[in-house]
């Protein structure tokens, strides 16, 4: 099973090759008996397997409505089919953190979710967290202590801080690096992200 | 991801239902193991029941029992004030495992189904007798520094990672499994398997069958428990060894005592022996290095892991030490 799955991943899979030569059957000859026919050869599950999955989200206080294969992440839901691409692919294996955003208001790697398993979810992501042209304090707080240099980890970053003052892990600079220790940053620059969430968390501002 | 029929259900029941019709189908609980294997090309199976709305969520003291859903996410469990007073040592495995974000949607029993990360077993270009029983075990002879020094086998030294399961097993922890006939308990130390000769299995639940809830018996180790986990990094890595350790002290005696290690073995690792020596004693730097002595009875490196065979006994005289010091 698995070896054969394998050797089929590149381009049309098994299962893609079963069902579309089974439609191509199917729309070629047109007396009903060889649609049945035809319809028969390929086995029903497969059919089943390609059935996108009705998806009802909100994304940052925005409904959506549509239907997704369920191998779709959140993440590649967000990016390709929102167009929401603040929310940045790193590993796309739940070790960078790149890809942090709020489901129901937890922090969560939506490349480790499926899109179908957020249904009917509020989700946010850093393009939800200002209000209007108003940054929020964590967003005020990265630019003001130099949180960032390439920036490519930076919306992951903020939505974990975010949730890390929310969480209240925020009662030592060791507490807070323990807490943000799933946000990788190549670019080194974990003290001034501590600063930035000392500062929203000490402000008394609810980030 | 080669794509795959996806089901949702609320009960248990229909969810065991719905497994047994097809072979090849796995539940999805947190997935943050199983989408990335997935990803991977390591499983692919050809449907998902999707059991995050099966009502499995409880954390609770039931008479003298901590009753924890299998649905339960490691921060709930973490975060929960019974836990956290009565069962400091799980809570602080969990937090010493993984991220935030991962703990937020793993579950209790998906941490038990984890399955290893040996670098062969993820790698579908090598041979791995886990991933495909036969091929061989590249981590023999291989690149083996996260490896297991007790209990291997010749066709897998493979390490479980979690620190979850090593709190679990030194706490006594009773596992309820259901199937469509009915309900059954195992203990915690035979959920998962030595590799043996069928590396394959890490555990002994059956194909039909799925983790409903964790029973642990309310016990006197709360004050004098400690975790310790030695990593290659600070935060956010898997052990090279961990270390549960639970006591209860009196009159400077240890009147009970509960052991055991992570990244050691294919199981989390109960170190009985050392228990059994303890017990009685003095809470002593001496008998805490005689204990830690004796654990290693059966030990063996493989090269690169040698280093575990000193690492390991020195880091449970630390986590007596501090276990015994937090009084």
């Amino acid at each position: 099973m698995q070896s054969s799955d394998q050797e089929s991943n590149h381009g049309d899979s098994r299962r893609d090759f079963l069902k579309k030569s089974s439609l191509i059957t199917a729309i070629a000859l047109t007396p009903s008996v060889a649609v049945k026919a035809a319809e028969n050869q390929a086995d029903e599950r497969f059919a089943e397997l390609f059935e996108k999955i009705p998806l009802n989200l909100t994304v940052n206080n925005k409904n959506y409505k549509s239907a997704v294969e369920p191998r779709v992440t959140l993440l590649d839901y967000l990016r390709e089919e929102l167009h929401l691409t603040g929310t940045k692919k790193g590993c796309d294996h739940g070790q960078c953190g790149a890809c942090t955003v709020h489901v129901d208001g937890e922090r969560v790697n939506s490349c480790l979710s499926l899109a179908v398993m957020n249904e009917g979810k509020k989700i946010t992501t850093i393009e939800g967290l200002a209000n209007g042209e108003e940054l929020h304090p964590m967003q005020a707080a990265f630019i003001k202590h130099d949180g960032f240099q390439c920036g490519y980890c930076t919306p992951g970053q903020i939505m974990s801080a975010v949730a890390c003052v929310n969480e209240g892990h925020t009662n030592s600079r060791a507490e807070i690096s323990e807490y943000m220790s799933g946000n990788i940053c190549r670019c080194g620059a974990y003290p001034n992200i501590v600063d930035a969430i000392v500062e929203v968390s000490k402000g008394g501002i609810k980030a | 991801m080669i794509n795959f029929q996806y089901l949702r259900t609320t009960t248990a029941k229909s969810a065991l239902a719905l497994l047994s019709k097809d072979k090849n189908s796995k539940f999805l609980a947190g997935g943050t193991n199983l989408i990335d294997l997935m990803k991977r090309g390591v499983t692919a199976p050809e449907k998902l029941v999707d059991i995050n709305h099966v009502p499995l969520k409880q954390i609770e003291q039931i008479g003298d029992k901590i009753v924890i859903g299998a649905l339960a996410s490691n921060t709930a469990v973490a975060e929960n004030a019974i836990i956290k007073e009565k069962l400091p040592l799980l809570a602080m495995a969990l937090n010493a495992g993984a991220s935030a974000q991962l703990r937020n949607v793993a579950t209790v029993g998906g941490n038990m189904m984890q399955r290893t990360r040996c670098g062969y077993f993820y790698d579908t270009e090598m041979p791995c007798n886990k991933r495909q029983p036969g091929s061989g075990c590249g981590a023999l002879g291989g690149f083996n520094r996260m490896h297991a020094i007790f209990g291997t086998s010749d066709k897998c030294i493979a390490v479980h990672p979690s620190d979850m399961c090593v709190a679990l097993i030194a706490l006594d922890t009773i596992v309820v499994l259901a199937s469509v006939k009915g309900e059954r308990k195992i203990s915690f130390k035979d959920f998962h398997r030595l590799a043996g000769d069928t590396p394959q299995l890490d555990n002994n639940l059956k194909a039909d069958e799925m983790i409903i809830r964790l029973e642990i018996s309310v016990n006197n180790l709360a004050k004098n428990s400690y975790y310790l986990k030695v990593r290659d990094r600070a935060s956010y890595a898997f052990a090279l060894v961990s270390v549960a350790a639970g006591m209860e002290i009196s009159n400077n005696k240890i009147t009970a005592i509960r052991l055991a290690m992570g990244g050691v073995a294919h199981k989390p690792w109960r170190l009985t022996a050392s228990e059994d020596f303890l017990k009685g004693k003095e809470p002593s730097i001496e008998n805490f290095k005689q204990a830690a002595k004796l654990a290693m009875t059966g030990a063996k490196g493989f090269g690169e892991n040698d280093f575990k065979l000193q690492m390991a006994p020195n880091s449970i005289i630390e986590a007596l030490t501090v276990a015994k010091s937090k009084a």
